[in-house]
């Protein structure tokens, strides 16, 4: 039974999946892998039923392995999400995804007067509170939970 | 980078704040000191501040350096639209320390990660103003001849009042009870409450500037309150004067309580007080300059043989 769920999507062959991503977080987390930009299958699915999470979304990339901080930005809004590498059909490699210490790049202050948005510069957030993942602002110290952060 | 930099008191131990206070010291019983002969100090005030900048420019004249600069971002080419950076770099090639003030928040910490000349912060926005903090802990620590064991108690402007966050921040190493004396508009926000419980720092918070307050204090940090700082103009009228202190309000109050500002004041001190002894804005002002030489020094990696 559960078989078949998983293979509800699409069976695969080299792909990354991401899974358990809280539907609500699904879009945010496809804007952060810069999926946009790719050019082999990817598929989305959103609002599939989770016993942990009541309804979530599952991204599914063909023939692309990510950077390892690459897929943690998703920590960033979906702590939950794990990360499932496939090559030749078989899981090879299960993990979640871990919250780095800095996120460097990836979110917009949400500050006006913030340094970062008034010259050409990254942003740089560091983490203060792993358990509702606050970040706070190198630069100015405006701090947000992540789930409310503006991705750039 | 350079490590010697100044852009948030966070960024200094309990020991550098001391040996700064001490370095104060020595500066206010020995004003004049060329120790700066032959350095040049660039002062950078994208955003106007008459009286820190001549706080800075008077130390760096005081300790026989020179000094080169702007007060006013509208003379400068970032108003042709240069970047902060490229300003920095620029002024790195002429200058063996950078004294900024900005109007945008972070401001100091990117300029200070671009060069590696070294930058103090004069103000960047509503963030931080370090030097000014120095000045209040020498105030504090001058007048009452210790850091340690004090009651202070902080009233008007608590939420965006960048002077009593970061002196409490300062203070955490010094064991002080707070007394946070604001409305409920001012309130002094949770993050600072946060911090305090974290850190073991004992406070209690008041809508009344009563007498019980007052005369349980060490040092009374007063604050400005702005009508700017209210979405509710009938809220700012109905507040504005319960936060002012009058002469008549000292009568029992403590031998050793001094008042502080950070100046400017507008009516939150009644010019009764002024007379008090207690009253202590203006040497606190004057302190700045002491304060500020043993910052630059510190930044130039300059020691002093006393």
């Amino acid at each position: 039974m559960s078989n078949k769920k998983e293979l509800a999507v699409a069976a695969l062959q080299n792909d990354t999946v991401i899974d358990h991503i809280p539907s609500s977080m699904l879009f945010k987390a496809v804007k952060l892998l810069g999926i946009s930009q790719l050019h082999t299958h990817v598929t989305i699915g959103n609002n599939l039923s989770s016993s942990k999470l009541g309804t979530k979304g599952i991204i599914k990339v063909a023939d692309v392995y990510f950077p390892e901080a690459t897929l943690n930005r998703i920590a960033l809004i979906a702590p939950t999400a794990k990360v499932n590498i496939i090559r030749d059909f078989e899981v090879v490699e299960k993990h979640p995804v871990v919250l780095p210490d800095t996120i460097v790049g990836l979110v917009k202050c949400g500050n006006p007067k913030c340094i970062t948005n008034n010259e050409p510069m990254k942003t740089r957030f560091e983490v203060i509170d792993r358990s509702d993942v606050t970040i706070r602002c190198h630069y100015c110290g405006h701090s947000v939970e992540s789930k409310d952060a503006v991705i750039e | 980078m350079n490590s010697n930099s100044l852009v948030s008191i966070s960024d200094i131990s309990k020991d550098e704040i001391l040996g700064l206070l001490e370095q104060a010291r020595y500066f206010e019983e020995n004003p004049n000191h060329k120790i700066l002969d032959g350095k040049v100090v660039a002062t950078l005030f994208f955003e106007p501040s008459t009286r820190t900048r001549l706080s800075f420019e008077t130390a760096v004249n005081r300790l026989g350096g020179r000094v080169i600069g702007f007060s006013d971002a509208s003379t400068t080419s970032s108003s042709k639209g240069e970047t902060l950076k490229d300003t920095i770099k620029m002024v790195s090639n002429y200058v063996d320390l950078i004294i900024m003030r900005h109007y945008l928040e972070g401001a100091a910490r990117y300029a200070s990660e671009v060069t590696d000349t070294p930058v103090i912060n004069a103000g960047d926005g509503a963030n931080q103003h370090p030097t000014q903090t120095m000045l209040d802990l020498y105030s504090i620590y001058k007048t009452q001849g210790t850091l340690e064991n004090l009651t202070i108690t902080m009233v008007g402007d608590l939420k965006y009042g960048r002077t009593v966050h970061s002196l409490l921040m300062a203070m955490q190493y010094f064991n002080p009870t707070f007394r946070f004396v604001a409305c409920k508009e001012l309130e002094m926000p949770a993050e600072y409450k946060d911090f305090c419980d974290k850190n073991g720092i004992k406070y209690t918070e008041h809508t009344d500037f009563s007498a019980d307050v007052i005369n349980s204090s060490d040092i009374i940090y007063m604050t400005r309150v702005q009508r700017e700082r209210f979405t509710d103009i009938m809220e700012y009228e109905r507040v504005k004067n319960l936060y002012t202190l009058h002469n008549a309000m000292l009568d029992n109050s403590r031998d050793n309580l001094r008042i502080l500002h950070p100046l400017p004041r507008v009516n939150e001190i009644d010019y009764d007080v002024d007379d008090n002894p207690k009253a202590y804005y203006f040497q606190q002002a004057q302190n700045g300059l002491y304060a500020r030489q043993a910052i630059i020094c510190k930044a130039l990696g300059i020691e002093i043989n006393k």
